[in-house]
C-alpha cells in the first residue's frame, strides 16, 4: 500500500511540484517558534474566507437578484423555506463581521510587530488591498437582501461619487446604473460581490502568502531568524509549520468557532450591529429611515468622512485614511521592529491610535451632534497626525537593546 | 435529566451574551423617548403562541398581511392539526400550504387609511417585542386624531384602535410638558385589564414566533454544537501540547 501510495506520488511530482509545494509552505516551511495569541488570525482570516465562499455558494443558489424578489428571496425563500438556509445566511451574515475582526487583529498585529518592514513590505501592502478589496466586497453585498438599510447605506456611500467636481453626477449614474439605487444596481452589485471581487480577493491572498513565505514570518520580538541558521540551513529559531503550526492553528479555530457559533445560533443579530433592525424591512425609495449608519467595520471611515466639512474633502480625507497604510513601510523609520523593544512614546502614541480609531468607529454609528463631531475631528485629526508625523518621531527614538535570538515568553 | 442540563446551558449561554453586550455598549436606543414595557417573549409557550395566532387571523390579517408565513408551517411549530387551522385560523380561505396573504386591495387600504398596513412576517425582528407589547397596549383616546385614538410608542398611528371592545378606552395622563407620562382605563371593554395584557402579550409572543420560526430550533442546535466543540476544542489542546512537547524553550 505505502509502496503504491509513494509511486502515485512520484508520478505525479514528475508532472507537478506537489511534494515541492508542500514541502515550501507546510513541512518545511520554518516559521519562528515564539509566536504568540496574536498569530492567529492570519489562519483564522483563510478560516473565514473559505466559509464565506462555501456558504456564498449555497445562498446563490437561492438569492434572487432582483429588485421585486431579493427580499422576499432572503427573508422567505432562504429564511424559512430552504432547508437549513437559515443557517447558511446566519453563517455568511456573521462571517461578513468575523471577517473584518479577525482582520482587523491581523492588522493590529502587524502594526505592533513591525511586520510591515523591510523585507515585508510588499507582504504589508498586498495585506491592505486585501482588506480594501474586503471592504468593497461587503460593501457591495450588504445591498443584496434589498432591505431599508442595505438601499439607504448604499444610497448614501454611492452619493458621495457626486462630490468628484464636474463629472461626478455622470459617473454616480454610470455607477448606479440608474438615477437611484435600483434593480440596475442591485444586479451589478451582485456579479461583482460573488464573482469578480471574490477572485480578486482570491489571487491577493495566494499574492499574500507566497510574498511572505519568500521572506519569512516575522515574530513578536521582531528578530530575524534567518540570520541564525544551523549547519542543515535551518533557522535555529524555526520550527516546521506543519505539523507545529498547524495543530496549534487547530487550537485556535475551535476557540474562534465557538466564538463564532455563539453569534451564529444564540445572537444572530448582535444586537443590531450585525443585522441592523431596520434591514428587517424591505427596501423603500420613498421612506427614508430616521437614522441612516452604515454597518459596523465601516463606521470609522464614516466617522473621518463626516468629519470633514466640505463634502469632497469628507470623500478625499476617507480614502486618504486607508491609502495612507500603503505607505506605512516607508513612514516608519526606526529600524527595530517589535513594540517590545521601542520606546515608551510609540506604546502611547499606538494605544492612542487604537482609541482614536474605537472612538470614531463609535461616533460613526451615532447621528452626529456638535459635540460628536468635535470629537470626531479631534480623533481625525490625531488618526492622520499618527502617520504623517511618523517620519519625525521614529526618526531618534530611544530603542530598548533588540536580543539576538527570540525569546519564548 | 436532559431537560435540566439543556436551561442549565441555555442560561450559562445567556450570560455569555449578556457580557457581550457590555463589551459592544448600548446597541441602540429605541425608538422615540417611551419607556418600553417588557413583552417576556418564550417560543416554548405553546399554549400562548397558539392563543396568539388566533388573535392574529382574527384581528390583524383582514388589513395586514403575513405574506413570508405559511398556514402549514405554522401548524407544524405550534402543535396544532390542518383541521384546526383550516377552521380556526385559515379565515381567507387559502389553501393549507399557502402564506398568509390578505384581502384587502392597496388602492382601498391607502383610501381608508392614508397608507398601506404593512406586512408583519418579520415585525417582530424591524420593531422588536417589547416595542409591539408597548404599543399594542398604548392606544389612548384622542379627539383630534381621525380614528379617536393616539398611540404612546408610536405618535399619531394612522393604525385603528382596533382591539378597543377587548380593552376598553384609556385615557392619557400628561404632564405640563404635553408628555404622556401613564394611561388610565376609564371605560371598561370586554377584558379585564390583566386578561387584556396577557392577550396582547400572547399576540406578540405570535409576532415574534412569525418573524423566525427556526429561533428555538436554532438555540437547542446551538448547544450541541458548542458542546461538540468543547469536546473538540480538548483534544485538540491536547494534540497541540503533545507535538509541541520536542519544541525547545
Amino acid at each position: 500500500m505505502g509502496k503504491k501510495v509513494d509511486a502515485l506520488m512520484g508520478w505525479v511530482d514528475d508532472r507537478f511540484p506537489l511534494t515541492k509545494m508542500w514541502e515550501e509552505h507546510l513541512s518545511r516551511y520554518y516559521a519562528p517558534k515564539n509566536f504568540n495569541f496574536w498569530y492567529f488570525f492570519g489562519s483564522l482570516a483563510l478560516l473565514v474566507l473559505v466559509i464565506q465562499i462555501v456558504t456564498g455558494i449555497f445562498l446563490a443558489m437561492f438569492y434572487k437578484p432582483d429588485a421585486a424578489l431579493a427580499f422576499q428571496s432572503v427573508e422567505m425563500n432562504i429564511m424559512r423555506d430552504v432547508e437549513w438556509g437559515w443557517l447558511i445566511r446566519y453563517f455568511h451574515s456573521t462571517g461578513a463581521s468575523a471577517f473584518f475582526i479577525v482582520v482587523y487583529l491581523h492588522m493590529y498585529r502587524g502594526l505592533i510587530y513591525g511586520s510591515y518592514k523591510k523585507p515585508r513590505e510588499l507582504v504589508w501592502i498586498l495585506g491592505v488591498m486585501i482588506y480594501l478589496v474586503l471592504m468593497a466586497e461587503g460593501f457591495m453585498g450588504y445591498l443584496l437582501p434589498w432591505g431599508q438599510m442595505s438601499f439607504w447605506g448604499a444610497q448614501v456611500i454611492l452619493s458621495l461619487v457626486g462630490a468628484i467636481p464636474f463629472i461626478g453626477e455622470d459617473i454616480g449614474i454610470w455607477v448606479r446604473g440608474d438615477f437611484v439605487i435600483g434593480d440596475a444596481t442591485l444586479n451589478r452589485f451582485f456579479s461583482l460581490h460573488i464573482i469578480a471581487l471574490p477572485l480578486v480577493l482570491l489571487g491577493l491572498v495566494v499574492a499574500h502568502i507566497i510574498a511572505l513565505h519568500e521572506v519569512g514570518s516575522n515574530n513578536p520580538d521582531g528578530v530575524e531568524i534567518k540570520k541564525n541558521k544551523d549547519e542543515n540551513g535551518i533557522p535555529k529559531d524555526g520550527i516546521p509549520f506543519h505539523p507545529y503550526y498547524t495543530v496549534k492553528d487547530i487550537v485556535g479555530v475551535v476557540v474562534f468557532l465557538m466564538f463564532f457559533s455563539i453569534v451564529v445560533f444564540f445572537i444572530p443579530e448582535m444586537f443590531g450591529y450585525f443585522l441592523e433592525h431596520a434591514n428587517f424591512e424591505p427596501a423603500d425609495p420613498l421612506k427614508t429611515p430616521a437614522h441612516i449608519a452604515p454597518v459596523w467595520y465601516f463606521t470609522p471611515f464614516y466617522s473621518i468622512l463626516r468629519a470633514v466639512p466640505d463634502k469632497l474633502g469628507g470623500v478625499i480625507a476617507m480614502f486618504g485614511a486607508i491609502a495612507i497604510l500603503f505607505v506605512l513601510p516607508w513612514l516608519d523609520r526606526n529600524p527595530v521592529k517589535s513594540i517590545r523593544y521601542r520606546s515608551t512614546m510609540w506604546k502611547v502614541l499606538i494605544a492612542l491610535f487604537v482609541v482614536s480609531f474605537l472612538i470614531l468607529g463609535y461616533l460613526g454609528m451615532k447621528a452626529p451632534t456638535e459635540l460628536y463631531t468635535q470629537i470626531a475631528r479631534v480623533c481625525t485629526i490625531y488618526y492622520f497626525a499618527f502617520f504623517l508625523l511618523m517620519p519625525f518621531y521614529t526618526k531618534n527614538e530611544k530603542n530598548k537593546p533588540v536580543p539576538e535570538r527570540v525569546t519564548m515568553k | 435529566m436532559k431537560k435540566i442540563s439543556m436551561k442549565n446551558l441555555q442560561r450559562w449561554v445567556a450570560s455569555s451574551s449578556a457580557l457581550a453586550v457590555f463589551l459592544v455598549g448600548s446597541a441602540f436606543a429605541a425608538g422615540g423617548d417611551v419607556k418600553l414595557k417588557p413583552a417576556n417573549v418564550n417560543m416554548n409557550d405553546k399554549a400562548s403562541l397558539q392563543r396568539g395566532a388566533k388573535l392574529f387571523t382574527d384581528y390583524c390579517l383582514s388589513c395586514h398581511s403575513a405574506k413570508f408565513v405559511r398556514f402549514n408551517r405554522v401548524a407544524e411549530d405550534l402543535d396544532l392539526t390542518e383541521e384546526q387551522v383550516m377552521n380556526n385560523l385559515n379565515n381567507i380561505g387559502a389553501k393549507f400550504g399557502s402564506t398568509m396573504n390578505n384581502t384587502m386591495t392597496k388602492e382601498y387600504a391607502k383610501q381608508t387609511f392614508g397608507a398601506v398596513p404593512p406586512d408583519l412576517s418579520l415585525v417582530g425582528r424591524s420593531r422588536g417585542s417589547d416595542w409591539l407589547y408597548t404599543y399594542m397596549t398604548g392606544f389612548y383616546a384622542d379627539s383630534v386624531r381621525p380614528t379617536g385614538f393616539n398611540n404612546v410608542a408610536f405618535k399619531d398611528v394612522g393604525m385603528p384602535n382596533v382591539m378597543w371592545q377587548l380593552q376598553g378606552t384609556q385615557k392619557a395622563v400628561i404632564d405640563d410638558h404635553g408628555k404622556v407620562t401613564d394611561l388610565q382605563l376609564v371605560e371598561e371593554g370586554s377584558m379585564s385589564k390583566q386578561e387584556f395584557d396577557v392577550a396582547m402579550r400572547d399576540l406578540v409572543n405570535f409576532l415574534a414566533y412569525m418573524s423566525e420560526p427556526r429561533q428555538e430550533e436554532r438555540k437547542i442546535i446551538g448547544i450541541w454544537v458548542l458542546l461538540f466543540l468543547s469536546l473538540l476544542f480538548v483534544l485538540s489542546y491536547a494534540l497541540k501540547k503533545e507535538y509541541w512537547k520536542d519544541v525547545p524553550h
